[in-house]
């Protein structure tokens, strides 16, 4: 199976024109980029994916040794990029993925223009000097929430709901699927997630580097958002006035101004 | 009852939505949709212990959450909420005022105003003390199932391993290949076995079988017949004597459960093989011969161990260049598709077809009732083809390209 059939990829907006693909982050799925991708449909190819084990990705990709790394989610991305033969990319990773685009970017820093890095974080737990915002036994405790919410995952999420004003009967599709993930899988990217130290890969990245802060981040707060831009060369940074780790939902303006004025310069 | 009925009144004058809020069986919160407290009922103040003027204004609903469940929120409840506009049974745990943990299950809404933007969380959050203590219980023992099942797929395997040649045999001057396919899954112990091993220079014994049953109990008595078949081999040249002790054995054992063999011995004379072999109640194995189609050789014999006087009787032949003995177990002609049998004729054309190498026919016919099977057996398939290399030294796949 192609890396486009297995990643559920959606490719909407200009055909040809300069390619911006987004990763959506853990715990969630491409639907996390609903209100901003469209935004960028006027002048880019746009292309949003799931991550194996996410949303409508095939979950029988999922491999527990390429998997077991950041790495081998790099080499998802980069998958989709060759067989959908993608030059000259801007890749916008969230969350998680921001360390995984940073993975994409310096090992085929040829095929890259730019990175955006929303809420990045190379390392979670602290370390020395370093703080990451957790400690280990905070990340065990995730773990074990992981598990309490095994319904949480997969099945218990009301259908249907929200909608969508502007389209109607898209909704009811939508909804059905918004963040669905299969819970063993979403357990072993936890651990992969929050256990992995990205710190040694940010000088790597050669290419134009946004980082795009939010002011009140409990997952990646503003010094983790700092020590990114002080690490990746060139890299700068944006803060945006919004709560939470997800300003793609919660402030999409704000996160899609801050995007478009970063690679439509 | 009808609403003029006393008691339907009175239920009715108590139901004022201030009681309601006090009164209440579950915790209520109202947060902005950034997650401040704006409204909480008496019911979640007094499982928490908070006081109002705590919350109200001054903390988030995620400030309450131990970490784990902090990036859990942040991760997953938020974000849905947000795109669904609801999120139901979400197992989380609040930290009280004093620092005691409280389980909860939490269903919440996200209401919009009329442009779309959203405006207030409603979150009602259920006392789940008990039911995430079973659940935990539930959890646990999932896990030691699953570890169980790992255990036991383990030993499966491992026992598997043990009823059939650690390594490849390698005879000098004869090519040998032996195929073994466990019915189903490979979560059980199939009851086919196979076995190639020397008695002395140039003097071999190949033996196959196929235990009735599977399982742990079925694994047992092939264990025991392998290495029967090989003590017997060294007391005993004729294989029907060897076959003979075997059924004498499975009789005196503690098992009801019956087998089929062949043991071919295998004495090399030269370029040529003297092959002498007998069945226990087993199919007979095809002998291929370069100039004719494979015809079977050797008599059928009685089944092992079930029999008071079990009879087998040997059956001496020659393989020369290019000749080859395919011994096989009933799984490859009885293999099933539907209601249709594989079949002798179609293993006896697979065999036909193929003239190369040992491990080429014997890989065929895998292959080929596989197939049949839509690549899954309903009952072990074991092979070994015993092929005698053609006399300008090359394989025998330089010499039967027919077919």
């Amino acid at each position: 199976m192609s890396a486009v059939d297995r990643h559920h990829i959606h490719v909407t907006g200009v055909p040809g024109a300069q390619p911006i693909v987004f990763a959506h982050g853990f715990g969630c799925d491409q639907h996390m980029w609903r209100h901003v991708a469209p935004r960028f449909e006027d002048a880019f190819q746009v292309v949003t994916f799931d991550h194996v084990g996410a949303g409508g990705a095939d979950p029988s990709a999922y491999d527990p040794v390429r998997h077991g790394s950041l790495q081998g989610y790099a080499d998802d991305v980069l998958e989709i990029v060759h067989e959908l033969g993608l030059e000259d990319v801007v890749l916008v990773g969230h969350s998680v993925s921001a360390m995984i685009a940073v993975l994409a970017a310096a090992a085929e820093p040829e095929r890259f223009a730019r990175l955006v890095l929303v809420g990045p974080s190379p390392r979670y737990t602290d370390d020395g000097d370093y703080t990451g915002g957790f400690t280990e036994a905070d990340i065990a405790e995730l773990l074990e929430s992981l598990d309490s919410n095994y319904l949480g995952w997969s099945s218990a999420m009301a259908p249907a709901i929200m909608g969508n004003p502007d389209r109607p009967g898209l909704g009811a599709e939508l909804t059905a699927s918004f963040c669905r993930t299969d819970p063993d899988l979403a357990r072993r990217f936890a651990r992969v997630t929050f256990l992995s130290d990205n710190r040694a890969d940010l000088e790597r990245v050669t290419v134009p580097t946004l980082v795009l802060q939010c002011t009140d981040d409990v997952i990646a707060p503003v010094a983790v958002g700092e020590y990114v831009r002080d690490a990746i060369p060139g890299a700068e940074l944006v803060l945006l006035d919004a709560t939470g780790h997800c300003p793609n939902l919660s402030a999409p303006e704000a996160t899609t101004a801050a995007i478009a004025s970063f690679v439509r310069s | 009852m009808t609403p003029d009925d006393p008691a339907f009144q009175a239920a009715l004058r108590q139901d004022d939505a201030a009681l309601l809020d006090d009164r209440a069986p579950c915790g209520y919160l109202s947060t902005t949709p950034d997650g401040v407290i704006v409204r909480v009922n008496q019911t979640f103040l007094a499982w928490t212990g908070y006081r109002r003027e705590d919350l109200v204004g001054r903390r988030r609903f995620i400030d309450l959450l131990p970490v784990g469940d902090r990036i859990y929120h942040e991760t997953h409840y938020a974000p849905t909420l947000r795109m669904q506009g609801s999120a139901r049974e979400i197992a989380l745990e609040v930290v009280c005022a004093d620092g005691r943990r409280l389980p909860v299950l939490v269903n919440s809404v996200l209401d919009r105003d009329d442009d779309g933007t959203p405006v207030v969380i409603r979150t009602a959050a259920f006392d789940a003390t008990e039911r995430r203590r079973y659940e935990q219980e539930v959890l646990a023992a999932k896990r030691r199932a699953e570890e169980s099942e790992a255990r036991a797929l383990r030993l499966a395997q491992t026992l598997q391993q043990t009823l059939i040649p650690p390594t490849p045999p390698r005879v000098p001057g004869l090519d040998v290949a032996g195929a073994y396919r466990p019915a189903g899954d490979g979560r059980h112990v199939g009851g086919d076995f196979y076995d190639v091993f020397q008695v002395a220079t140039d003097d071999w014994v190949v033996a196959l079988g196929d235990v009735q049953g599977k399982g742990s109990e079925a694994a047992v008595v092939t264990a025991l017949a392998r290495y029967t078949i090989r003590a017997a081999s060294v007391d005993h040249e004729s294989p029907s004597d060897v076959l003979r002790t075997l059924d004498r054995v499975l009789r005196r054992a503690e098992t009801d459960r019956f087998c089929t063999a062949v043991v071919v011995r295998m004495r090399r004379a030269g370029g040529t093989w003297r092959a002498t072999i007998a069945c226990g109640g087993h199919p007979r194995p095809l002998l291929r011969r370069p100039g004719g189609g494979p015809v079977p050789v050797g008599e059928h014999g009685h089944l092992l161990g079930i029999l008071p006087d079990a009879r087998s009787t040997d059956t001496a032949i020659t393989l020369g260049p290019g000749d080859a003995l395919v011994l096989f177990t009933d799984g490859v002609p009885e293999g099933r598709r539907g209601a249709e049998l594989y079949g002798a004729e179609r293993l006896v054309a697979v065999v036909d077809r193929h003239r190369g190498g040992a491990a080429e026919v014997t890989g065929a016919i895998l292959a080929d009732v596989m197939a049949f099977q839509s690549g899954e057996a309903r009952d072990d398939i074991a092979v070994v083809t015993l092929a005698v290399p053609p006399a300008d030294g090359g394989t025998p796949a330089d010499a039967g390209t027919a077919g």
